[in-house]
């Protein structure tokens, strides 16, 4: 399933916050947005989402949703989002529970994704027992398990401290490699974007609009921290991004 | 400086102190057994001052005199003739009143219409004496137990509503987001979600609402009931009864502590999950 985003433009009152984005994102690839904070990103997320409605234009859906997929658009969201009731596993289970699913095939999908995020030791601990890493493994364990055409992760590792982002990138990595998701990435972290990304969006300061889009066609199991050339991407992002980036910390946010 | 050596303890000189201590405190922490030995001292005290005679007989039962008057109610089984029906009355009209509260309080959490209706209509009738209208329940649920329910129902009912909503409001907005993203249906929302979510608002108000029922209560009883923790303690109270007044309070004294423990029960086991 491709995802097409059609000339969408939004503002919140006053404040125009998206301006004539239009955007492709191909099946099974990780396209990258970027951008200085407050330039709308979250917002185009919760728009492809459906959480959301645009002013105008459209986000178009192409292709069907495989048949063993419970939920198409499925959120990572940043600050985790886990209910602080439910153990590791009742929180998987919970996206389950509203589909008819018999017991042992719901038991079945939470042991697998808990395998998959090397979970499985902890499926009875509490949310508040597990560090922030844990956490954020938990989310993407529940967004896996409802087999999403689409993941849409809204600055997932920036709650992280450095070291555990790296891990979990590496885990994402792994991830993907195995079985080859569709997702947009929302950062504003430009060592992310370019170790997850194929493409790269660069967005303007608000209202935000598409300054550039880049291609990295290195595999993404063959991208190290430190290569040189995703360095060169990096410095290039940078650049762009730096005017925006400074212009956009000195406004004042009338909201 | 460039001799001091970067590890182990080389380097202290005499004149060096502890950092002073500033954090702590802001910490409540569970301190079992205080509450009970501040009341035991007190009681020892009134003890010991009737018998010394520094308080006079007249101003405060000596609490050995009382402990007798309860072990008569107990032996003469008039404790439970007493005891059983206040204990059904409190538990009928709390019922009552608690979960329509709490149905009424997420319904204003969750609907608009309910709010902008609702909300001033409790406001209106939050800070009514609701004991100023029992003779209103009694010509509309009868003299008997009906008018004692209501007005229980009637007094629990209000805090109830008040702080579920509030509760519903302060639950966090992105696990409702998180719902909504992952497809669930509006009831798997109220009642994964919502429901759990306002939990803790939802049993801190029920401490107040409790309390408001068991002085309802008594107020009741003391209007009109021939049975009744609050009609024995009316009946001493008319006699100058100090001992047999003092032995209801206690009673009534023992009710509230005994809710307010199995609250505190409640959220230890229900909230375990809470930082
Ligand atoms: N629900 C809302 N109502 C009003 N303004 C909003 C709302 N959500 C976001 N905004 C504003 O829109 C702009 C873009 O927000 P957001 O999409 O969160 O930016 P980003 O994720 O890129 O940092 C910000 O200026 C923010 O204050
Ligand atoms: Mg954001």
């Amino acid at each position: 399933m491709d995802l097409h985003l059609d000339r969408i433009s939004h503002r919140y009152g006053r404040v125009e916050v998206l301006s004539d984005i239009s955007l492709t994102i191909p099946q099974g690839r990780i396209v990258c947005i970027v951008g200085p904070s407050g330039c709308g990103k979250s917002t185009l997320l919760r728009m492809i989402g459906g959480l959301e409605r645009p002013d105008q234009g459209a986000v178009l859906q192409q292709g069907l949703a495989p048949a063993d997929c419970l939920n198409p658009l499925t959120f990572v969201f940043q600050d985790f989002a886990l209910l602080p009731w439910r153990t590791v596993a009742g929180n998987v289970e919970l996206v389950l529970e509203d589909h008819p699913l018999t017991r042992a095939a719901r038991d079945r999908i939470v042991a697998d994704v808990l395998a998959r995020t090397k979970l499985s030791d902890f499926r009875d601990a509490l949310p508040k027992q597990l560090s922030g890493g844990m956490k954020q493994r938990v989310a993407i364990a529940r967004a896996l398990a409802v087999n999403p055409a689409v993941m849409l992760m809204d600055e997932p590792l920036s709650a992280l401290d450095a070291q555990t982002r790296e891990l979990l990138m590496d885990d994402l990595i792994a991830l993907w490699t195995r079985a080859p998701f569709t997702a947009v990435y929302v950062t504003h972290n430009l060592a992310e974007a370019v170790r997850l990304g194929h493409r790269i969006v660069v967005l303007s300061r608000r209202p935000g609009r598409i300054r550039e889009v880049l291609s990295i066609d290195t595999p993404l199991s063959d991208r190290r921290a430190g290569d040189p050339a995703l360095e060169a991407h990096q410095a290039r992002l940078w650049q762009l991004m730096r005017d925006e980036a400074e212009a956009a910390d000195m406004e004042l946010s009338d909201v | 400086m460039s001799e001091l050596p970067l590890t182990g303890q080389g380097g202290v000189r005499d004149d060096a102190r502890p950092v002073p201590f500033r954090g702590g405190g802001f910490k409540p922490v569970r301190l079992r057994f205080l509450g009970a030995a501040v009341i035991v001292a007190l009681i020892l005290f009134v003890e010991w001052g009737t018998r010394a005679g520094v308080i006079s007989n007249l101003t405060l039962p000596r609490p050995s005199d009382v402990l007798g008057t309860f072990r008569d109610l107990w032996t003469t089984g008039m404790l439970w003739d007493h005891l059983i029906p206040s204990l059904t009355r409190l538990a009928v009209g709390s019922a009552l009143g608690v979960s329509t509260g709490i149905a009424v309080g997420v319904m204003i959490g969750l609907f608009s219409l309910a709010r902008a209706g609702l909300v001033p209509l409790v406001a209106a009738i939050f800070p009514i004496p609701k004991i100023a209208l029992l003779p209103l329940f009694v010509i509309w649920f009868g003299i008997d137990e009906g008018s004692k329910y209501a007005l229980i129902a009637f007094g629990t009912f209000t805090p109830t509503v008040v702080s579920t909503y509030g509760a519903v409001d302060n639950v966090d907005r992105t696990l409702i987001r998180m719902g909504q993203s992952f497809g669930l249906g509006w009831w798997s929302i109220v009642r994964k979600i919502v429901l759990p979510g306002a939990l803790p608002g939802i049993l801190s108000g029920l401490r107040i609402g409790l309390s408001i029922g068991i002085i309802l209560l008594v107020a009741a009883e003391m209007l009109g009931a021939r049975y009744g923790i609050g009609a024995y303690i009316l009946e001493a109270g008319s006699l100058y009864d100090l001992e047999r007044l003092f032995a209801g309070v206690v009673i009534l004294s023992a009710l509230g502590v005994l809710t307010s423990g199995a609250i505190g029960w409640a959220e230890r086991r229900l909230l375990a999950w809470r930082v």
